[in-house]
């Protein structure tokens, strides 16, 4: 069967199953989207090429399956170059496809011509410039192949308009032929004794789970391990959800803005399990100080997270689910032979962390409207398997902080880059994937002027995410940081809460708009936005500016110097 | 110290002989910060392959990241770490050296001493070629800039590991001799 270039690539993506993608047409990506018109694969017309990334990785989060989006040459391919990298940071397996100039006249800076494989080669797991359309296919299943296996991440296909535009003699290869990828998936069996032996003589043991946790859809398994014998864990910033927060033995979320007893259990464990988490500076504070008596078990598909920060006592190499079973038996096994010591005092002081010191904030009757009272309103007014998705900055640590995730893969923000902007494309991508869930997004007003306008992609394609912006007129988390660091000297932080005017942009934009000034009117308000599915809903609350973020490891700082915050007295501890 | 005596690391890296993999392992590098002292891309006897030979900075970064950061990157076949002790190690240099007709007898010499080799003369300059182990290049540059270098070229090293002397074969060969 003949095709062109550009027929093959629509097919091949039906091939891998795609149903849907997001993106924006083009000179040099025209050829493509004349096929698109007559496939079963729903398009979604973006406002904006970031749009379609962050849309892909929200939709790639929630559903676990790849999300896909594509824009032209040039321009188009430097706006997704952001979501690239924010994909891959997260490890968020996406597929990008970018037009590209004819291939004939490549190197001459043709209009829109830009060098997309060399100015995402850092940014993306792989990704390929096609040179001949009889490659297409093979080209495709690859690039499906290296986004979803391993350590998942972002690819890219750039696909130069005389190529699509070329006849190619159609095939779809049966199996993937690439010799210099092989991911191994199965831990060594005796590191996983190792491991186990390890864990059945820990006394301060805490199992240290990240988003690999979700990207191995393991979480069955971590549950099954922690309560064989009773861990306690914490779940990272991309691994919440993980294990439910209102589990005996979850202890939320570590690192710079974790809750003290996630912070505090890590740094004074005798071992760290862990598990798909990769020591980020932000979980690890100042690294020479960090969990100093831990012994290390490191589980990771990728070996070279393995030693890349902190050194293992025992790394393991391979798929967590996998490895996870394997311990649970070596660890049954292990403790036939050997009683594990009475963790009863360990998780007893672990108790006493958690009652001594929770998260505080005061929500005063007629006071300003508190950011947190807003999140937990949100929290305890919507559905279990609502999906969550968050900005960048102060509003995300809060609803990292208070939120009781239920599920896995129902909390999408962006970790390792910190995009601002991220929630509303994500959510819109997170419904669009998961349309019989609820999506609500917390985003700062910050954030939200970023990427608005993908509120329009969502009106008109009925895409009813709902918005909660929390409104504090700042650059919430530089603000803080301005107040504490560099003695209240404000530079370039200020935004004003009433420009723009945000319920009438969300209506301008085809969506509901409404505005909350006082913590009466909260809850409300939030379930008249839950009745509404025809259409996106923003609402825009006006929360206290003072209110900054605790607990607060201040960076470069040991996790053992954690700053409680105001509510705990001077000086906060 | 000179490069080729500070601590290193030599990688033999088999590679797809595809375009813009030598951009892959050079971008790779510069985003890691791993610094490279000198590296030499050639084909190899399969026109699907070619041959890196890269020789890392010790201190820049272990040698394991590395290893492991340059096997994640899909066009990367092989990689065998050749320690500098178990690895035989060769580099071609060529310089062009002042050599006016009161000189040029002491510039001579010097070239036959190291076995080095005049292949082009000039009216006041030649230009030789020299090939040894990195620090013989070393060494012979250090020697001839008091003369003055006008120009100078290395090829960065390659290098395969030593080969087994135990092997039964060659044992045997040995004791017929003996």
């Amino acid at each position: 069967m003949k095709l062109t270039g550009a027929q093959a690539l629509i097919k091949s993506l039906e091939m891998e199953q795609v149903e849907v993608m997001f993106g924006l047409p083009g000179g040099a990506i025209l050829p493509v989207y004349d096929p698109l018109i007559d496939s079963s694969i729903r398009h979604i017309l973006v406002r904006h090429e970031q749009g379609a990334g962050h849309m892909a990785s929200g939709y790639a989060h929630a559903t676990g399956r790849p999300g896909v989006a594509m824009v032209t040459s040039g321009p188009a391919a430097t706006n997704i170059v952001t979501p690239l990298c924010d994909a891959y940071m997260d490890s968020i397996p996406v597929v990008v496809i970018t037009g590209q100039v004819a291939y004939s006249v490549i190197g001459t800076d043709a209009f829109q011509e830009a060098d997309t494989v060399g100015i995402t080669m850092p940014v993306t797991k792989h990704n390929w410039l096609i040179s001949d359309a009889q490659d297409i296919p093979r080209v495709v299943r690859e690039a499906f192949h290296v986004a979803t296996t391993g350590r998942p991440g972002p690819v890219l296909i750039d696909l130069p308009k005389d190529v699509a535009n070329a006849p190619m003699e159609w095939y779809w290869p049966e199996k993937v032929d690439m010799p210099g990828y092989k991911p191994n998936v199965k831990g060594h069996p005796r590191q996983i004794k190792d491991a186990a032996k390890l864990i059945n003589e820990a006394r301060r043991p805490v199992i240290y789970a990240g988003g690999g946790i979700m990207l191995a859809n393991a979480s069955n398994e971590l549950r099954a391990l922690a309560e064989l014998t009773g861990l306690p864990a914490v779940t990272t910033l991309m691994g919440r959800g993980a294990l439910p927060d209102e589990h005996p033995l979850c202890l939320g979320m570590p690192g710079m803005h974790g809750n003290f007893t996630a912070v505090t259990a890590m740094q004074k464990a005798d071992l760290l399990i862990t598990l798909g988490a990769r020591f980020d500076d932000r979980v690890t504070g100042k690294v020479s100080t960090f969990a100093p008596d831990a012994k290390v078990i490191h589980v990771d598909i990728d070996p070279a997270e393995l030693g890349k920060v902190r050194l293992a006592d025992v790394p393991i190499v391979g798929d967590l689910r996998t490895v996870i079973d394997e311990m649970i038996k070596a660890l049954k096994s292990e403790r036939s032979k050997q009683d594990p010591p009475d963790l009863a005092p360990w998780l007893a002081t672990i108790h006493d962390w958690q009652e001594r010191y929770p998260l505080k904030y005061r929500q005063e009757e007629g006071g300003p409207l508190k950011p947190q009272f807003v999140i937990e309103s949100l929290r305890d007014n919507t559905p279990d398997d609502c999906i969550l998705v968050s900005g960048v900055g102060q509003h995300q640590m809060w609803a990292s902080q208070l939120w009781k995730f239920k599920l896995p893969n129902t909390w999408v923000n962006s970790g390792g880059l910190g995009t601002m902007g991220y929630a509303v494309p994500a959510a819109v991508g997170a419904k669009v994937g998961r349309p019989d869930r609820m999506v609500w997004a917390i985003d700062g007003d910050g954030c939200f002027q970023m990427t608005a306008q993908e509120l329009v992609t969502a009106a008109s394609e009925r895409i009813p995410v709902k918005i909660a912006i929390l409104n504090n007129a700042y650059l919430g988390m530089v603000r803080q940081w301005q107040e504490l660091f560099y003695e209240e000297r404000y530079s370039e932080v200020y935004l004003s809460p009433d420009l723009p005017d945000y319920v009438k942009w969300a209506e301008a934009m085809g969506c509901v708009g409404m505005r909350v000034d006082t913590a009466d009117d909260v809850v409300a308000t939030i379930e008249k936005a839950n009745e509404i599915d025809d259409r996106p809903v923003v609402i825009d609350f006006r929360t206290d500016w003072r209110e900054k973020v605790y607990p607060m490891v201040a960076a470069g700082s040991s996790n053992d110097d954690i700053i409680l915050g105001p509510e705990f007295g001077e000086g906060g501890r | 110290m000179t490069l080729a005596a500070s601590p290193h690391h030599i990688l033999t890296v088999t590679v797809e002989n595809k375009p813009g993999v030598l951009s892959r392992v050079a971008g790779l590098f510069s985003r890691r910060a791993f610094n490279i002292v000198s590296l030499a891309v050639s084909p190899t006897d399969d026109e699907r392959f070619s041959r890196m030979t890269i020789v890392v900075d010790a201190e820049s970064a272990p040698l394991e990241q590395v290893v492991k950061q340059l096997n994640k990157l899909i066009p990367v076949i092989k990689i065998t770490e050749v320690p500098p002790a178990e690895g035989v190690e060769r580099e071609l240099m060529l310089v062009i050296v002042k050599a006016a007709a009161e000189t040029r007898g002491q510039v001579t010499e010097l070239t036959a001493i190291f076995e080095a080799k005049i292949v082009d003369v000039g009216y006041d300059a030649m230009t030789i070629m020299v090939v040894g182990e990195p620090e013989k290049l070393d060494a012979f540059s250090d020697l001839v800039k008091p003369f003055g270098i006008v120009e100078l070229q290395r090829t960065g090293r390659i290098a395969l590991p030593k080969l087994a002397r135990e092997s039964t074969r060659l044992r045997s060969v040995k004791t017929a001799r003996a």
